[in-house]
């Protein structure tokens, strides 16, 4: 999917997941975790759109919402086939409105964070637990990361309507992907 | 993104007297850089060593106006490192507010519980996700020395690669903590559980056995932490003990009745280097008597001081070392054992060696755990009595000694019960001098006689600083990385050398 693409051809989850051993369900196990801080006005998309989702109540689709990511997502996405990292994402392309690109397992070289960045999380997932989940990348274009106060932006929130309508039809060919 | 001019001053070793101005560009969407710059004298010898953070003091004036039983909620929006901390801290400061300052039992421990659990899981993470490749991997890639392996090794990741059990120790005790936290708060992130004058739910039978199956393994865990934090010193002590290290001042809460370490609530208590107190038990409410903060031209973060000493003899450091000097005992027997065993070191007396705060946090990892386990053998978890309010109070401090060290909130509520004054005083603002001297040291031991920044001065200003856990993202949250920029300028402010140490 190009970036902010709302049409078009929806990735492919990966490869082949094996059946939930809970249910039997053989659709994959899909995570979305969406971190920033809601009170920093358009910083809060990602919690903002987990908080969408959650009120959607989609099956086989397990919501996370956090400040930011820790080292402990990688136990919650090694529980996941396919897992969405959702944050605002000052470096979407033109005027799309949100990007959804893959990403892969790799190594940070933080100095003094505490938090870890997606290819970390999922680089954790399988070094500590044996892990390969699917990872997705979901940048939302914001408007406002100054302010201190909460709420979405006008515009991020058409930004964000937009993602979730994306995310929505990849959940669909992800689900069924075997 | 805010630009904020900045000027670097030269300094008497500088001569000249001349004024060179570097920008910073505070970007909102990252935790900011660990900025450091050195001075060099007209001999090429190090002068002084500067760290700058990016300290955000937007929040204290966003609050204004706002009804003051927000606070506890709202305040977790300043840090995604440690909300509850300032949860807990404006919680305690509204509970004067309301009157209601003496807690139901229930109360008190639902509130402790919650705090050793941020206690917990925030030293676990500290320890394997930053600390251990230090400790783990030796100095310059050799196995004799302290800290040195390749950059893109000093990380959880290379600590999971070498040795993957500690990495799943380090995920699965954070993971621990924050269920300590959404068991006790609600909710993991932007808790409710603790509200002016009390709690607003106590911990339910189910909510307690689910965490006791867990706690023999952590208890475990703790103690291997120790062991390897114990091991690390006594085995590289001649390298560490001279390492970024000075004599200071020490100060924390400590329990009032008998000095113990207290980590949600006590008086003040400062010492000097040799023990000697120089803050006697001091009600937190007459803070203002006892600690200044000074401005600095060059820095965004103030530099608090005890006030009798004033800003130049007066400043001091908080957190794990510091807690460790100034409290009488630990009042879990695990982790005192493992305190007694720590001052053995220093025969008794303060420990002033900067690397020992991995070692000294790692003591504290067991007490909160044993607390824990203590707290939730608890009846009183599973009261019903969780309010008290009294007579009205338009002014009121709040104190916790969060997992880098003391946490001042301090406001003033009009009749209206609308916030009209708040100053914060964060951890890592207290050892902002001490982090300063820490890396003047280092760059004194590793930089003189050369202009040029070697990887194994890079490597040991990181260190340095680390030992500090220092919290860098208050009010915004973090992409993931922490690029560390240093800049060497010579006696006339010319920049002679630069380096960056970026993700790969």
């Amino acid at each position: 999917m190009p970036d902010g693409s709302v049409t078009g051809e929806v990735p492919n989850a990966g490869p082949e997941a094996p059946d939930d051993p809970q249910t039997g369900d053989p659709a994959r196990r899909i995570l979305v975790v969406g971190y920033g801080n809601p009170g920093r006005r358009d910083d809060g998309l990602g919690p903002a759109l987990v908080a969408r989702l959650a009120a959607l109540g989609l099956p086989g689709v397990t919501v996370e919402s956090d400040y930011q990511l820790s080292i402990e997502h990688a136990q919650l996405a090694a529980q996941h086939d396919v897992v969405v990292f959702a944050d605002a994402a000052t470096d979407v392309a033109g005027d799309a409105p949100f990007y959804l690109r893959p990403v892969e397992p790799a190594p940070d070289a933080s100095c003094f964070s505490h938090c870890v960045s997606p290819p970390a999380v999922l680089q954790l997932a399988a070094e500590c637990f044996g892990a390969h989940p699917r990872g997705w990348l979901l940048g939302i274009r914001p408007l406002d990361l100054e302010t201190f106060a909460e709420g979405l932006t006008p515009v991020a929130e058409r930004n964000l309507g937009s993602a979730v309508d994306a995310l929505r039809e990849a959940f669909g060919i992800w689900r069924q992907a075997r | 993104m805010t630009e904020h001019p900045t000027s670097l001053p030269s300094t008497d070793h500088a001569g000249a007297g001349r004024t060179r101005t570097l920008t910073i560009n505070p970007v909102t969407r990252i935790e900011g850089h660990g900025k450091v710059t050195i001075l060099l004298d007209e001999h090429n010898e190090v002068a002084e060593a500067r760290l700058h953070i990016i300290e955000f003091r937007g929040f204290e004036r966003f609050i204004l106006g706002r009804p003051y039983w927000e606070l506890p909620v709202i305040v977790q929006r300043l840090c995604g490192i440690c909300p509850v901390s300032h949860h807990l801290a404006a919680a305690k400061a509204m509970d004067r507010i309301v009157g209601g300052e003496q807690l139901t039992p229930t109360a008190e421990k639902i509130r402790r519980l919650m705090h050793q659990g941020q206690i917990f899981q925030s030293h676990a993470l500290h320890f394997f996700h930053l600390a251990s490749p230090d400790l783990l991997f030796g100095t310059d890639g050799s196995a004799t020395s302290a800290f040195g392996a390749p950059a893109a090794q000093r990380n959880v990741l290379g600590v999971a690669a070498k040795y993957p059990e500690l990495a799943v120790q380090g995920v699965m005790m954070r993971k621990f903590g924050q269920e300590v936290i959404q068991a006790t708060a609600g909710k993991k992130i932007h808790g409710t559980g603790a509200i002016p004058g009390g709690v607003n739910k106590n911990l339910s039978i189910a909510e307690r056995d689910a965490l006791l199956k867990d706690v023999p393994q952590m208890l475990a865990w703790a103690r291997t932490a120790v062991k390897i934090a114990r091991d690390f010193t006594m085995t590289h002590l001649v390298e560490l003990l001279p390492f970024g290290s000075f004599d200071s001042n020490h100060l924390s809460l400590v329990r009032p009745e008998d000095g113990a370490l207290d980590l949600y609530h006590g008086v003040l208590r400062a010492v000097d280097k040799a023990g000697q107190r120089l803050v006697n038990d001091v009600d937190y409410q007459r803070y203002l008597e006892v600690v200044g903060e000074e401005v600095r031209s060059w820095s965004y973060m103030k530099f608090p001081f005890l006030r009798p000493l004033g800003p130049e003899k007066g400043w001091y450091r908080v957190g794990p070392l510091a807690r460790l000097n100034t409290c009488s005992f630990i009042p879990t027997p695990e982790a005192e054992a493992a305190r007694r065993e720590y001052l053995a070191l220093t025969h008794g007396r303060p420990n002033n060696v900067t690397m020992c705060y991995h070692w000294a946090r790692m003591i504290e990892l067991l007490h909160a755990i044993e607390s824990i386990r203590d707290l939730l053998e608890d009846a009183d978890l599973q009261g019903t009595d969780l309010l008290v309010h009294g007579p009205r109070r338009e002014e009121a401090v709040g104190v916790v000694e969060a997992p880098r060290g003391t946490l001042f909130h301090h406001y003033c509520v009009n009749q209206h019960d609308e916030v009209t004054m708040c100053n914060l005083i964060v951890s890592t603002t207290h050892n902002n001098e001490p982090m300063n001297r820490a890396v003047t040291k280092v760059a004194r031991d590793f930089l003189t006689g050369k202009t040029e920044i070697s990887e194994g001065l890079l490597n040991h200003i990181e260190v340095a600083i680390r030992a500090y856990d220092p919290c860098l993202s208050c009010a915004t949250h973090a992409m993931g990385q922490m690029p560390l920029h240093l800049e060497v300028y010579d006696h006339a402010g010319r920049l002679v050398s630069a380096a960056r140490r970026d993700s790969p």
